[in-house]
């Protein structure tokens, strides 16, 4: 689909590079490009952030609505992950019902969210079985630019993290208060270029990629989700290596979303 | 592990190290796999691993639709995961949900690293994993029978793609978790080997695990493939493995 966007010579350029320990934006084989969080761009959202990872960029709007829990977990609340990857942000993305590549990037993000238990989904019930807050995680993948999952996901946090519950607009409460946040999720992902495993892909070195491999660790020394994607293979030992790095760069870009910003 | 509010969680794991089905941590649930019990596929199997029932059927190399995916140097490889309404406890509503097509790309991928799609360029090669009774590690069961079916169906490949889903129970590292396990289990970390190179082609992680029990996942896992990859072996010599005259003659 997205072949055509990076020519073979490119490609080459990539992994010859990488062969050396280079990279195209100059950088290191593990290192991030710039990170930016802007939190509360959107007024309209009960929480919200913008992530910049270099020039790839994901807004994330934070609804919380009243409705009814599952059947199955009457006591918990109900959180809803969506990811939008809409035209303008790519020649490659087109209108329409969400392709896989968007379906891949709001599951693996939902993963981490969920098994990290980033919010306790029962303190969102208010009456067990009946009534309960859902809360919708919407992201809009405003430039892509490479490592969508990343960036998506440092938004998705940073967004729960400076949320409200407007308990008043729904009269359930007297006040508005905030979303108790108590784990901070980061994904880190990585790409195989030849022998190489390098962090943070761009566009073009994901294109050039053999086989790409996501990492979520929380504060607490977790890991909580995993994902492989694209063609190609990865060793236990590489995954080893790769999950110790995901931890290392997963504290610093905790920051980021504590701070939230640079 | 969506256990959230859930029912009461049962014994996962007794003392002496049995689990809810009297397996060890790392012993397999009873595994069956038939290769080409569909006629009108070019390639198919049949696998029964545990309490899972996955058919799967290979179709191609054939003209690629929709057109616009026709790759010019390789063929595409499509694969769909679809869950039978009637697979699980409450009814599946039909048809593709976001799941099932996460796990069709992941199995896609993961064929389309074995496959020597550069072989047969402007074609697509279909792949058709339907879960007819599922309970945990569908999507392991499900690219064991693609794997097979695709071998059925004489598509080159560098090596069959044996799966296994480890996991961590009742604070125990285990493998391949049947439902309870995977339901009131802390993890869940499918992955595909690929044997001659010793890599893996398809990793998921769900749950909580530290550093060291990823480890101890990971290798538990890799041992559990190899152990599966001779049961595929085995399905694809009974299919094919002509008698001795003599024999065949009495």
């Amino acid at each position: 689909m997205s072949d055509e966007v990076t020519a073979d010579i490119q490609t080459t350029h990539i992994l010859d590079l990488a062969a050396s320990g280079k990279r195209v934006d100059g950088r290191g084989i593990d290192e991030y490009r710039p990170i930016a969080i802007d939190v509360g761009f959107v007024s309209t959202a009960d929480g919200s952030a913008l992530a910049h990872v270099g020039d790839t960029a994901v807004l994330c709007g934070i609804k919380l609505e009243p409705g009814k829990p599952f059947p199955d977990t009457p006591n918990a609340g109900v959180l809803t992950t969506n990811a939008e990857l809409i035209p303008l942000s790519s020649p490659t993305f087109e209108p329409g019902p969400p392709q896989p590549g968007a379906i891949e990037v709001s599951r693996v993000v939902d993963r981490a969210i969920r098994a990290a238990e980033t919010i306790d989904l029962t303190k969102l019930c208010v009456t067990p079985g009946e009534k309960t807050w859902v809360c919708y995680v919407d992201m809009h993948v405003l430039g892509h630019a490479g490592n969508l999952i990343d960036t998506a996901l440092l938004a998705a946090v940073s967004a729960l993290t400076h949320a409200t519950v407007p308990a008043k607009r729904f009269a359930i409460a007297d006040a508005d208060y905030a979303l108790d946040v108590q784990h901070l999720p980061i994904e880190c992902t990585f790409v195989r270029l030849g022998d190489q495993i390098v962090v943070d892909p761009t566009f073009d070195e994901e294109q050039a990629a053999q086989g790409r491999l996501t990492v979520a660790t929380d504060e607490t020394g977790r890991v909580v989700a995993m994902q492989k994607g694209l063609v190609g293979a990865f060793s236990p030992e590489d995954v080893k290596a790769t999950v110790r790095r995901a931890f290392v760069h997963g504290d610093r870009l905790r920051g980021f979303v504590r701070g939230g910003g640079p | 592990m969506g256990s959230v509010g859930a029912k009461e969680v049962p014994v996962l794991l007794t003392p002496d190290g049995r689990r809810i089905d009297g397996r060890r941590l790392d012993e397999l649930r009873a595994l069956e796999i038939r290769a080409g019990p569909l006629k009108q596929a070019d390639g198919s199997a049949f696998v029964e691993w545990g309490a899972n029932k996955v058919m799967a059927a290979v179709y191609g190399p054939r003209e690629v639709h929709p057109r616009h995916l026709q790759q010019n140097d390789r063929a595409v490889i499509q694969c769909k995961y679809n869950m039978a309404a009637f697979s699980v406890d409450e009814r599946k509503r039909p048809g593709l949900d976001r799941r099932s097509q996460e796990i069709s790309k992941v199995i896609g991928e993961a064929l389309q690293s074995v496959v020597f799609t550069e072989e047969f360029p402007r074609t697509s090669i279909d792949v058709y994993i339907e879960v007819l009774q599922a309970n945990a590690g569908t999507r392991c069961a499900g690219l064991v029978a693609a794997s097979v079916a695709l071998a059925d169906a004489g598509i080159p490949m560098v090596d069959l793609l044996p799966a296994v889903a480890v996991g961590k129970v009742a604070g125990a590292i285990a493998l391949d978790l049947k439902k309870e396990e995977d339901n009131f289990g802390e993890a869940d970390l499918p992955m595909a080997l690929v044997p001659q190179s010793g890599r893996l082609v398809l990793l998921q992680m769900e749950g909580h695990m530290t550093e060291e029990e990823l480890g101890t996942a990971l290798d538990l896992g890799v041992g559990g493939c190899r152990a599966i990859y001779e049961k595929m072996k085995a399905a694809l010599r009974d299919r094919y493995s002509v008698a001795p005259i003599e024999e065949a003659a009495r």
